[in-house]
C-alpha cells in the first residue's frame, strides 16, 4: 500500500505491506535508526516519537496508521545543529548511560512538557509510566526534563 | 514481531464499516486505537485477515452535551477523555479513569470505543460505563441500536455486540459525584481491582472491574449501603472471584472489600 507521511518536516512516500509498523518503517525503509526497538510489544517505550504531537509507541502503530500525519522522531529535534532544550537538559544533567532508552525518554519529555510546561516531580514521573530505562534509576532523568523545563520557559 | 498478512482498508463512513464486516464476516476485525489489538496480533493470539480501520470516520472523536446527556464519540482517546472540560465537569469520574490508563502513549492512542468492545476483564472503563449507568450506542446492518452498560458485558473478551456492529458513541448520564480507585498491576498499569462509585442522593451505584470475567454492578453493597463504609464487606458476594499470577481468590476477594470502601468513603 502506498503511504506518505511527513516525517521531521519531510515528506517520505512508499510502499509498504500493512503489517509494517511504523518503528520498522523508521528503521529499515528510511534507515533512521535513532528510534529504537526494546520490547516491541508496547511496554517499555524506546521507540517512541509524535504523531502529530502527541507521544505514541511507534511498535504499535502500523506504518499504514501514520499514513497522511506529521511524524517527528528523535532525529528531528535538533534544528540548525543546536540540540532541542531537551536533549540540551539531558546532556547537562546527566539523563542518559548507556543511552538505549534516551531517544523516548526525549520524544516522551516533549509530550509532558507540552500539556504541562512547570511540572512537578510527581507529574514527571505519572508521564513516565511508559518509558523504561535499565540504567540511571530515572533520578537524573527527572532532572533532566526539570531542567529542560527551565530552558524551554527562560 | 510482525504478524501474519492482513489487508488494510481505511473507511471513512460507518455504513461502510457495517458492510465490509457483513462481506468479510469472522475475518475481519474493526482497527480503532490497536492497543489492544496490534500486540495480540504480533503474538499470533489473532489472525484477522482483513483490517477496517475506523479511525477516519468524520464526527466520531466528537464530545458533546445533548440535554441531560453527554455522548461521547467512540473513537475518543483516553487522553482526550482526561482533557475533555465537559468530561471532567460532567462526568468527572470518566476523566479520571482515562488519567489511570496504562501510560501517555497507550492513553494517546488507545479509545474508548475500543476499550469496550475489547472487554479485557483488567479494563478501566467497565466498571465506570456500569456505575453511570451509561448507554452504548451500536450500529449494524439492521440499524442503530442502544445497549444498557447492564447489559453489554457477557464474559471475558466477550460482550452483547453482533459480529456486524460497531460502536459509535457512548452516552453518559451527567453524574454529580462520582469516583474511581484502582489497584494497579504494577507492570501493565491495568486494574487488578478497579472500582466506581456514583452517588445518587442518599444511595450509591457501584461498578467493580478486575475482580470476575465479567465486570459486574456490586448490587448486595449498593443493597446494603448506609452512608458509611461497611457496605463493602458485600464486595464479592455472589461473585466468582477470578485467579491468576497476580492475585489469586482470597487475595484478589479481600482487594475487592478494601477498594469498595475506600471508593464509599472517598
Ligand atoms: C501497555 C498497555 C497498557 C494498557 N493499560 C491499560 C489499563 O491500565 N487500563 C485499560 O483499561 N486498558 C489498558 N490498555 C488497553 C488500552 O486501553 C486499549 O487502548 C484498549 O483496550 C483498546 O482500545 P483501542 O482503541 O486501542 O482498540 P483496538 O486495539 O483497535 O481494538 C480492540 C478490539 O475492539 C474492537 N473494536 C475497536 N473499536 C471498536 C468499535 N468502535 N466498535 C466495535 N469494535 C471495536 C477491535 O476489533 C478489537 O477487537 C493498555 C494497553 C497497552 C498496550
Ligand atoms: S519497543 Fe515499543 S514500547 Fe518497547
Ligand atoms: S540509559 Fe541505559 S536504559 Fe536508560
Amino acid at each position: 500500500m502506498k503511504i506518505s507521511i511527513r516525517i521531521n518536516g519531510k515528506k517520505h512516500t512508499d510502499e509498504v505491506e500493512p503489517r509494517i509498523s511504523l518503528t520498522h518503517y523508521l528503521r529499515e525503509t528510511l534507515d533512521m535508526t535513532g528510534t529504537h526497538i526494546g520490547c516491541d510489544t508496547s511496554a517499555c517505550g524506546a521507540c517512541t516519537v509524535t504523531l502529530n504531537g502527541d507521544a505514541v509507541k511507534s511498535c504499535t502503530l502500523l506504518a499504514v496508521q501514520a499514513d497522511g500525519a506529521e511524524v517527528t522522531t528523535i532525529e528531528g529535534m535538533a534544528k540548525n545543529g543546536e540540540m532541542h532544550p531537551i536533549q540540551q537538559a539531558f546532556k547537562e544533567k546527566h539523563g542518559l548511560q548507556c543511552g538505549f532508552c534516551t531517544p523516548g525518554m526525549v520524544m516522551v519529555a516533549a509530550d509532558i512538557l507540552k500539556h504541562t510546561p512547570n511540572p512537578s516531580e510527581e507529574d514527571i514521573r505519572h508521564g513516565l509510566k511508559g518509558n523504561f530505562c535499565r540504567c540511571t534509576g530515572y533520578h537524573n532523568i527527572i532532572k533532566s526534563i526539570q531542567h529542560a523545563a527551565e530552558l524551554i520557559n527562560k | 514481531m510482525i504478524p501474519a498478512k492482513f489487508e488494510y482498508m481505511k473507511v471513512s463512513s460507518v455504513g461502510e464499516a457495517v458492510d465490509l464486516l457483513e462481506k468479510h464476516g469472522f475475518d475481519a476485525k474493526i482497527l480503532s486505537g490497536g492497543h489492544s489489538l496490534l500486540p495480540a496480533m504480533k503474538l499470533r493470539l489473532n489472525r484477522p485477515e482483513v483490517l477496517i480501520d475506523i479511525t477516519g470516520i468524520s464526527g466520531m472523536d466528537s464530545i458533546t452535551e445533548q440535554g441531560d446527556e453527554i455522548v461521547i464519540g467512540a473513537n475518543c482517546t483516553h487522553s482526550q477523555l482526561l482533557r475533555s472540560e465537559l468530561v471532567q465537569k460532567q462526568v468527572n469520574i470518566l476523566a479520571q479513569a482515562a488519567d489511570t490508563v496504562g501510560d501517555v502513549q497507550v492513553r494517546n492512542k488507545g479509545t474508548i470505543g475500543g476499550s469496550l468492545a475489547h472487554a479485557d476483564p483488567s479494563a478501566d472503563y467497565p466498571a465506570v460505563v456500569l456505575a453511570c449507568d451509561a448507554v452504548i450506542v451500536a450500529e449494524g446492518k439492521n440499524g442503530s441500536r442502544e445497549i444498557a452498560a447492564t447489559d453489554f458485558f457477557e464474559g471475558i473478551f466477550t460482550t452483547t455486540l453482533n459480529d456486524d456492529e460497531i460502536i459509535t458513541a457512548i452516552r453518559f448520564p451527567k453524574i454529580a459525584k462520582g469516583n474511581y480507585q484502582k489497584f494497579y498491576q504494577s507492570a501493565s498499569r491495568f486494574a487488578v481491582v478497579g472500582v466506581a462509585v456514583v452517588r445518587d442522593g442518599d444511595s450509591v451505584k457501584v461498578g467493580v472491574t478486575g475482580v470476575s470475567d465479567t465486570p459486574y454492578r456490586a448490587t448486595a453493597v449498593e443493597e446494603a449501603y448506609a452512608g458509611n463504609g461497611d457496605a463493602a464487606e458485600h464486595a464479592v458476594d455472589d461473585i466468582e472471584v477470578m485467579s491468576d499470577h497476580f492475585a489469586d481468590v482470597e487475595y484478589r476477594s479481600h482487594l475487592a472489600k478494601v477498594m469498595v470502601k475506600r471508593a464509599l468513603e472517598a
